[in-house]
């Protein structure tokens, strides 16, 4: 690991602050990414603004009926909170499925989505629940926030606050986990929300992105039979060691079936 | 920079480097070696200690970050007299362990995985351990001393 300095935020102004000091400053969520690519030396920040010290990002509640999650809050905390677990249980038990345990409870949600890895399990529940990231200074659709690869609509110093979940009537997360990282080969969000159907995937893509056609099946009949011709063009999946183009995008209409039946029960 | 924070029940205090992670900080400014340094890549588990009583893989945070934690190693477990932690006696019982490489995070997950799930399934502590890989005892007794330690029969 290259030598940085080290900054702890003591509020949001401050972060921001350090952030536009004109040294090259990284944000440091739960660094459970950020650190191996420190050590990898993938990145070579003069310093990290580690934002642990703000209370009000570690939140949980809810809200004008929406759920509310802090960008700090560990992926544990989510997938144990109560609240979470009535309002939106795929999205608890996505959250219990990120990782291991350790991992999962220093890794944050602001972390996860401002990272934007193509494989990451979150941008899934994100754009399937059709939620809003709320930052420092916007309010920004899931729609328009993953831009690709480690790519996002943020700002250099832009901060996620919070985001905001409106609870959908149903839904449910499959994973196709790889068996050693345990991040998303695919995973597919499937949600009956207010405004119909949603269904995104991870892992597939270069980011998180939704399946229109899928949707509009759903809309007309919700049950794993009606997308079970739709099939995606390999030409648009990822494709490397662990599996090809065509294994993906046979295994997004696998799981998403999967996942329609299972927010059905 | 200076980090201060509780290791084992005492006040510590230490000058750091700020790139300087919490598994160096225990092994090589504190002396404390039983938490082991496996892949330094967050993917063994072998580095596991708590911090604030949950379970973190030290190799994979900076000391600066635990920074007012409190926090547990292996060598925090036992008795002042010696007497092991339950957990301990469990893998020594049911011989959890070969070479004892992978042994402290071990435990230190198991710890943690019973906090959370008081009388696990196997199923559940299989999942429970997926962040600590063992490459000696094919998890099998593992399993078992981690049932022991919940009460459960058979174990």
């Amino acid at each position: 690991m290259y030598s940085f300095s080290y900054h702890r935020a003591i509020d949001i102004e401050d972060a921001r602050a350090q952030l536009n000091n004109g040294s090259d400053s990284k944000v440091l969520g739960g660094g459970q990414t950020l650190l191996a690519s420190l050590k990898l030396r993938l990145a070579q920040p003069d310093c990290l603004v580690d934002l642990a010290g703000i209370a009000e990002l570690r939140v949980i509640h809810k809200t004008d009926g929406n759920l509310h999650i802090g960008a700090m809050t560990p992926h544990a905390e989510v997938a144990d909170s109560p609240e979470v677990q009535a309002a939106i249980p795929a999205l608890a038990h996505l959250a219990g499925q990120i990782g291991d345990p350790m991992v999962r409870n220093c890794g944050t949600l602001g972390g996860s989505l401002a990272n934007s890895d193509p494989a990451a399990d979150y941008p899934a529940a994100v754009l399937g629940l059709g939620a809003t990231i709320v930052t420092d200074r916007r309010r920004i659709a899931a729609d328009d926030f993953f831009l690709g690869m480690f790519e996002t609509a943020l700002e250099p110093d832009e901060l996620i606050v919070r985001v905001e979940f409106p609870p959908p009537e149903c839904s449910s997360y499959i994973k196709f986990k790889h068996p050693a990282s345990r991040f998303a080969l695919v995973g597919v969000f499937v949600a009956k929300t207010a405004g119909g159907p949603r269904v995104a995937v991870t892992g597939a893509g270069p980011a998180a992105f939704r399946v229109l056609p899928m949707e509009e099946a759903l809309s007309r009949h919700f049950s794993p039979e009606a997308i079970e011709h739709i099939h995606l063009d390999e030409a648009d999946m990822n494709s490397d060691l662990q599996a090809t183009a065509a294994y993906r995008a046979h295994l997004v209409n696998v799981l998403a079936r999967r996942a329609v039946l299972a927010a059905l029960t | 920079m200076q980090v201060s924070m509780t290791v084992n029940g005492r006040s510590v205090t230490q000058d750091v480097e700020e790139r300087t992670l919490l598994s160096d900080l225990l092994r090589d400014c504190l002396g404390l070696t039983g938490t082991h340094r496996g892949c330094d890549t967050a993917q063994c588990g072998a580095c596991t200690v708590h911090v604030n009583g949950r379970a973190v893989k030290s190799c994979n945070l900076l000391a600066a970050q635990v920074q007012g934690c409190e926090v547990l190693t292996i060598e925090g477990l036992a008795g002042a007299d010696g007497t092991l932690h339950p957990m301990q006696e469990a893998f020594k019982e049911c011989h959890g362990l070969q070479c004892g490489f992978c042994t402290p995070g071990m435990v230190m997950s198991a710890i943690d995985l019973l906090r959370r799930t008081p009388g696990p399934s196997e199923a559940q502590i299989r999942e429970g351990l997926e962040g600590n890989i063992c490459r000696c005892t094919g998890y099998v007794n593992i399993v078992r001393a981690v049932q022991r330690v919940s009460g459960q029969a058979g174990a």
